[in-house]
């Protein structure tokens, strides 16, 4: 065959109040039938009310190797609340 | 016992169709679909399964669903001739099914209001199925209809070869002038409006027979369908009796 | 089934000591190798050609079975194989979507496997021969697959892992549907019964060689425990498989096919007489009675669709100029 049926990534919300998470991926010609197949592929078992799905190649991902210049200088202490000394008496803040 | 026969008309509709889609279960043009057939054979067996229990329940003499099943003949069975069409291909089993759930649809959609608490029932479940199967078999049909010449030429031949099973579908059959089944003949306008509208995007025209068949509710079946039962209801009878 | 992936695998790798400690020291430390990670070349290899062959064999699993859904016996039966077959599919799909995260597609890995140079479990290579087969792989293929599959969902490649978790959440339904169904069997007719023996006589022996090789024999063991690929020997998943199945077996009243059987006081296991590795080579290299048919079939719904995927694909690229086009149209 000329080419091959396109990658897609699939989220799934299980319910609302809740976050669409990443459950896999499936191959679909379009937007259409990808969505159709999300529904019949990765919702057999009442996982969720509503579906993303997105072209894979359309992801851009962070680069591992820059995970330490990327992520490890976010933990600055003074982010967190407990760096801060409260008294008691002022009760919870 | 109009009920009885009206509901066994409807249930055997959706057996023997459930039955010819689960024939494709792992030799589906791609895998998506190999999960996507059976989702439509399981909602229709289903479907089959509750309206077999139920007409069991009304006729009054202890058959429950297998029995109605298993222990019929061709003869005995009431399914429209489109339902028992072969697979053929792709486009021929996509467009049975589209034909089959355009008509349900609106058909679940009356029956919700039918005076009967167990159709009602039966309706309010297999209403949202009928709707997802129009849209992904009309998805499909659009696609192949339009996409390549030989998609388009197979889509061709599909509806010209299921043209001549298409009125049956709207014959009374045993349930006509029962309250608690909706007419039959009054769903065409609709059913008419859904295929066109899914034809026009497909580029593909409806055609009409001259010579439209119909004898599936009296019994009188293609050939093929004795062969489905025979090999169906073959481990079933060969142990009379038996629970499995 | 799962091991037999394993068979031929190439876990070599040329990169040097530093980054290959450096790689051992992440997976000792049970902390998942995702995608993009760097990873040895042999680490890659053996995953896509292990996560390959274990989609295979769900796909061509759904053969076997399949062969029955038309003969169900009850519309009870009939509803639940078809899902259990469809699950099937399902398992090879998310496989193939982990595969698919190192870089090779699925239509590559059909292709090797339509050609023959992939691989799959050698017990779907056994034909299903009455409605008793279908109950007895419910009960004995299923149950050797969840075995495997359960210590895979601690797997060190992340997506591997996931797809795992995923299968053997769905999977829990696939035993217990099998053991009912032999059970029923077991409790029904003396012609019932029969079967059910005769069912269990052909499939025990290819259930106990799923597990792949005596430790002893089998080459790519040590790399692929050592990266958490693999996390039992095929000997410990065999004899956690037989020690679970015989008490089974027993409470059916059906008999299993090995006079050697006894229980071993001293390991706190069943002993198990020879296994016929001749029987299980000759099937694993494509001699089984049903290999041909199993592929010709996989080729033929290959062959059959080509049609119907490049029509979606045409379809797609008109929608995707019309879409283009519209703006223009409206100016």
């Amino acid at each position: 065959m000329s080419g091959e049926v396109p990658l897609w990534e699939v989220f799934i919300r299980p319910r609302n109040g809740l976050a669409h998470k990443h459950v896999g991926s499936l191959h679909a010609t379009d937007e259409v039938m990808a969505l159709q197949a999300a529904r019949d592929v990765y919702t057999r078992r009442g996982e969720g009310n509503s579906i993303w799905v997105v072209p894979s190649k359309a992801i851009t991902a962070s680069d591992p190797d820059q995970a330490g210049e990327n992520f490890e200088p976010g933990e600055k202490i003074y982010r967190h609340p407990t760096f801060y000394e409260i008294p008691d008496e002022v009760g919870h803040m | 016992m109009a009920l009885f026969d009206a509901l066994l008309e409807l249930a055997d509709d959706h057996l023997v169709l459930g039955h010819r889609v689960s024939e494709w279960c792992g030799h589906a043009p791609m895998l998506e679909e190999d999960l996507a057939m059976p989702n439509m054979a399981l909602d229709v067996i289903g479907t089959a399964r509750n309206l077999y229990d139920y007409a069991g329940k009304v006729e009054g003499k202890g058959r429950d669903e297998d029995d109605l099943a298993y222990l019929r003949g061709e003869r005995e069975y009431r399914n429209l001739l489109l339902v028992e069409r072969p697979n053929e291909d792709f486009a021929h089993t996509m467009l049975r099914q589209l034909y089959f759930a355009a008509f349900m649809h609106p058909y679940w959609t009356a029956a919700l209001e039918s005076p009967d608490e167990t159709v009602r029932g039966i309706a309010g479940k297999a209403v949202k199925e009928m709707a997802y199967h129009i849209r992904h078999t009309g998805e499909w049909v659009i696609r192949l209809g339009d996409g390549t010449e030989e998609s388009a030429r197979r889509m061709r031949d599909a509806v010209t070869a299921l043209a001549i099973y298409v009125d049956e579908l709207f014959e009374e059959g045993a349930g006509e002038g029962l309250d608690a089944l909706p007419d039959r003949a009054a769903l065409r306008p609709e059913w008419e409006a859904t295929i066109k509208r899914i034809f026009d995007e497909a580029g593909l025209e409806q055609v009409t027979s001259p010579f439209p068949q119909s004898g599936g509710r009296d019994g009188r079946h293609g050939e093929g369908l004795g062969h489905m039962l025979a090999e169906m209801q073959s481990v079933h009878r060969a142990h009379p009796g038996a629970t499995w | 089934m799962y091991s037999q992936g394993l068979i031929g695998a190439d876990g070599r790798s040329d990169e040097t000591p530093e980054f290959l400690a450096a790689f051992q020291a992440r997976v000792d430390a049970e902390e998942k190798i995702e995608p993009n990670d760097d990873m040895p070349e042999g680490y890659r290899r053996t995953l896509v050609r292990q996560i390959g062959q274990h989609a295979h064999s769900e796909i061509v699993g759904m053969l076997p079975e399949g062969n029955w859904i038309t003969r169900a016996p009850s519309l009870r039966r009939k509803a639940a194989l078809l899902a259990k077959v469809q699950d099937e599919g399902g398992h090879g799909l998310y496989l193939y979507s982990a595969a698919e995260t190192l870089g090779v597609t699925r239509e590559q890995m059909t292709e090797e496997l339509l050609d023959g140079r992939a691989k799959y479990s050698s017990i779907f290579n056994y034909p299903t021969l009455s409605w008793a087969d279908i109950g007895t792989i419910g009960w004995l293929v299923d149950g050797a697959a969840i075995m495997n599959q359960i210590p895979l969902c601690r797997c060190s490649y992340g997506p591997y892992a996931r797809a795992m978790i995923r299968v053997c959440k769905e999977e829990s339904f696939h035993q217990r549907q099998g053991y009912e169904i032999v059970m029923k069997l077991a409790q029904g007719t003396p012609e019932q019964k029969a079967m059910a023996q005769d069912a269990l006589n052909r499939w025990w022996w290819p259930s106990i060689m799923m597990f792949g090789p005596h430790d002893a024999d089998s080459q790519h063991s040590d790399q692929s425990m050592a990266w958490k690929i693999k996390r039992f020997t095929n000997d410990e998943l065999r004899q956690k498989f037989i020690d679970a199945t015989v008490p089974q077996a027993e409470y059916l009243g059906l008999t299993l096919p090995d006079p050697d059987l006894k229980w071993n006081e001293e390991k706190g296991g069943y002993d198990h007489g020879p296994i016929n590795w001749d029987e299980f080579w000759s099937v694993v290299k494509g001699h089984g009675p049903m290999a041909r048919d199993r592929i010709k079939a996989r080729r033929k719904a290959w062959d059959d669709g080509a049609w119907v995927r490049e029509a979606a694909l045409a379809h797609a690229e008109k929608r995707k100029v019309r879409r283009e086009a519209a703006p223009l149209a409206a100016e």
